[in-house]
């Protein structure tokens, strides 16, 4: 797997308040018609970030990158690109390339000319130009199909020649809309390691689209998740998956389990959850904004559940059921219990040790039980 | 059961293209009569093929024509691909309905009409500006491309809004301004669009007798014109032969450009075979 070049705290401009965006996304709407594409969306991008945009299909993206790249105009809002409002500027004066989710190659031209035509725009030089080329060819490893057409190219290659052709010209700014999502396993990782890679040599500023959250998680500095139209939440990739906002990105990333609750005791530092669904009462260790009585919801990963055949001694943060279905993956086991509510809760523990023979096995009364810092309560 | 339906398939078709068919065979056949008269066989000969090329008048007809049709095609091409260049790709602005009535009006319009229009307009024309001198060979060029321009225009729409626009936008994403994305990335990938659409333009043209009689003039006859005309007095042998030698040269056409399509495909497809084999 590729390594990622998350910031440092040291270097999170996102939490510093002199820092200037790169880019700066404000209440931008694009409707169509009478639909809204992209719903009120406020975003500030720092120099050098590599940030993902994740969401479901249709909820906007590629909208949103058209219009940082020129080709929609937001209905309303602003965009500003290194400070320059980008009203009115037209794609081919933005400091910006962009990778087409359609790929959108010359069908007439070879990969090699495809590719040189970006720099023959800037007037580079020919022997320039060549080796431009050359190296980037090598880089997504297509130097024997230089010659050929689209038409004769595999999907997964004319991803990659598209990906090249939006590399060479090295701007300031890339956009690219789902990079990856047609290579093999292998390429991908590659891949992804290249251009965390250029990155670093270029101080590019990615802004890509991605499906694969493993992907976002290992990448980016910055995840954006995005439903029907809005940003519902941004952060590192650690704030999203441990600090959720909603249960629309909890469930979006990774796997959790979610259950239904009423506040009864909310202090500064703890809240007390009486949740029939859970079977028991909740106790976690940060306060959360609310008065007593709401309804809320407890998050807990798979992960941070531990299950075992004796119950503990505590009686808060702990439940029972009985093991519905187990899969094995190799690095770890995944159970399904039901409890007594019926809710199905999957817990994720990893195998330690080999074959054992007591394991635990279907249909057994299990108990479940999770510490006060493991879930996050939310709100909405 | 099946069989009564195989004959039955076979004799529509056997007829169908005897309706077609026959009367074509019949005229090359009797191009070659010796006699004079049209229906009465009296043996082969191929004199009407020498007496043809004789005849001033129709060679010079088809001189004209040519011409013409020549011209025609190259404005209706350039003129039609802007056309249809507006209509693909300019979305909606106003007017656009108007637009595209008026564009695609010319391939409704009865041809009486069109011809009639075009001659008061450029009668009018030659008493307000002095232009242009007379009918002749100019007006009949441009009557002939203000209807075969609607056709090149529907030809280029209709390609262009099967090609992905984001290709374009991709030009224009990496430095390229509109002109240049027009002549380097669209013009090249609607070529075939265009070529079509001029070999359209110039039979169309070639075609044409009722807009050409209306705003033709004196020494200005095109082929159908003359053909025509000479029709009216009695059919004569050389017609016959004249029309022989256009059916052979549009079936050379024909042949040609299927073998060439014939010889792409086989390309493309191996190409793609090679690039199976190489990804794997
Ligand atoms: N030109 C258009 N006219 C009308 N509706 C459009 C247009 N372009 C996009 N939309 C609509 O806007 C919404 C967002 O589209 P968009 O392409 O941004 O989705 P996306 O998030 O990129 O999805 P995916 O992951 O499937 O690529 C979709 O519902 C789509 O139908
Ligand atoms: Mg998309």
């Amino acid at each position: 797997m590729a390594q990622s070049t998350r910031a440092t705290p040291a270097q999170e401009p996102w939490n510093d308040p002199h820092a200037q965006p790169y880019i700066r996304i404000e209440n931008v709407t694009k409707k169509f018609g009478a639909f809204v594409a992209v719903n009120n969306v406020s975003l500030n991008i720092y120099q050098n970030e590599f940030f993902c945009l994740l969401g479901g299909s249709g909820c906007g993206k590629s909208t949103l990158l058209r219009m940082l790249a020129g080709f929609d105009s937001p209905t309303s809002g602003k965009i500003y690109i290194d400070g320059t409002d980008m009203e009115g500027t037209a794609p081919y004066d933005r400091p910006v390339n962009m990778m087409f989710q359609s790929y959108a190659l010359f069908p007439h031209m070879t990969v090699e000319s495809n590719i040189a035509f970006g720099l023959k725009q800037d007037r580079i030089s020919k022997t320039q130009t060549t080796q431009r080329v050359q190296d980037i060819l090598e880089l997504v490893q297509l130097s024997p199909f230089a010659q050929r057409r689209p038409h004769q190219l595999s999907g997964g290659q004319r991803q990659r020649v598209a990906l090249a052709r939006a590399l060479v010209k090295q701007p300031k700014l890339l956009l690219l809309d789902e990079p990856l999502a047609a290579l093999d396993k292998k390429l991908r990782e590659e891949t992804q390691f290249e251009l965390v890679n250029i990155q670093e040599q270029t101080g590019v500023t990615f802004m890509v689209v991605t499906h694969d959250q493993e992907e976002a998680m290992t990448l980016s500095s910055r995840i954006g998740v995005m439903n029907a139209g809005e940003i519902v939440q941004t952060g590192t990739p650690t704030e999203i998956y441990e600090y959720p906002g909603s249960r629309f990105v909890a469930d979006f990333i990774g796997s959790v389990n979610i259950f239904e609750g009423r506040i009864t005791e909310d202090e500064a530092d703890h809240v007390r959850i009486d949740s029939e669904e859970a079977g028991c009462s909740l106790y976690i260790d940060h306060g959360v904004t609310t008065t007593s009585g709401a309804k809320v919801w407890f998050a807990v990963r798979p992960e941070k559940i531990a299950i075992s055949r004796d119950k503990s001694d505590a009686d808060e943060n702990c439940t029972s059921g009985t093991v519905q279905e187990i899969a094995y993956m190799g690095d770890l086991s995944i159970y399904h219990v039901e409890l007594e509510s019926g809710k199905r809760v999957r817990v994720t523990m990893p195998n330690l040790v080999r074959g054992v023979s007591d394991a635990i096995t279907w249909d057994e009364q299990v108990y479940l039980s999770w510490r006060p810092s493991s879930g996050v309560v939310l709100m909405a | 059961m099946n069989n009564n339906r195989s004959y039955f398939l076979i004799s529509c078709m056997v007829f169908g293209f005897a309706f077609l068919y026959v009367p074509i065979l019949s005229l090359i056949i009797f191009s070659f009569n010796k006699s004079k008269l049209v229906t009465v066989w009296a043996g082969f000969s191929t004199k009407w093929y020498g007496a043809l090329l004789q005849n001033e008048q129709i060679l010079q007809a088809a001189w004209i024509s040519l011409r013409i049709a020549f011209v025609n095609a190259c404005f209706a091409v350039a003129l039609g691909t802007l056309a249809g260049f507006v209509l693909a790709r300019l979305g909606r602005f106003r007017g656009r309905t108007l637009f595209t009535g008026m564009v695609t009006a010319p391939l409704v319009m009865p041809e009486v009409i069109t011809g009639l229009s075009l001659l008061l307009l450029f009668v009018a024309m030659q008493d307000l500006i002095g232009w242009p001198q007379g009918r002749g060979i100019t007006t009949i060029t441009i009557a002939h491309i203000t209807f075969s321009m609607a056709y090149v225009a529907v030809i280029v729409q209709s390609r262009l809004s099967s090609v992905d626009e984001s290709v374009e936008e991709a030009a224009l994403d990496l430095g390229a301004r509109p002109a240049k994305v027009f002549f380097v990335i669209t013009l090249p990938i609607i070529a075939p669009a265009l070529v079509s659409g001029w070999l359209l333009a110039f039979t169309m043209s070639l075609d044409d007798l009722v807009i050409a009689s209306f705003v033709s003039g004196p020494g200005s006859s095109t082929l159908p014109m003359v053909v025509f005309s000479k029709v009216r007095l009695g059919v004569s042998p050389e017609i016959n032969a004249l029309a022989s030698i256009i059916v052979l040269l549009v079936s050379m056409g024909v042949i040609a450009a299927g073998y060439l399509m014939h010889r792409q495909q086989k390309i493309r497809q191996r190409d793609i075979q090679f690039a199976i084999a190489a990804n794997k």
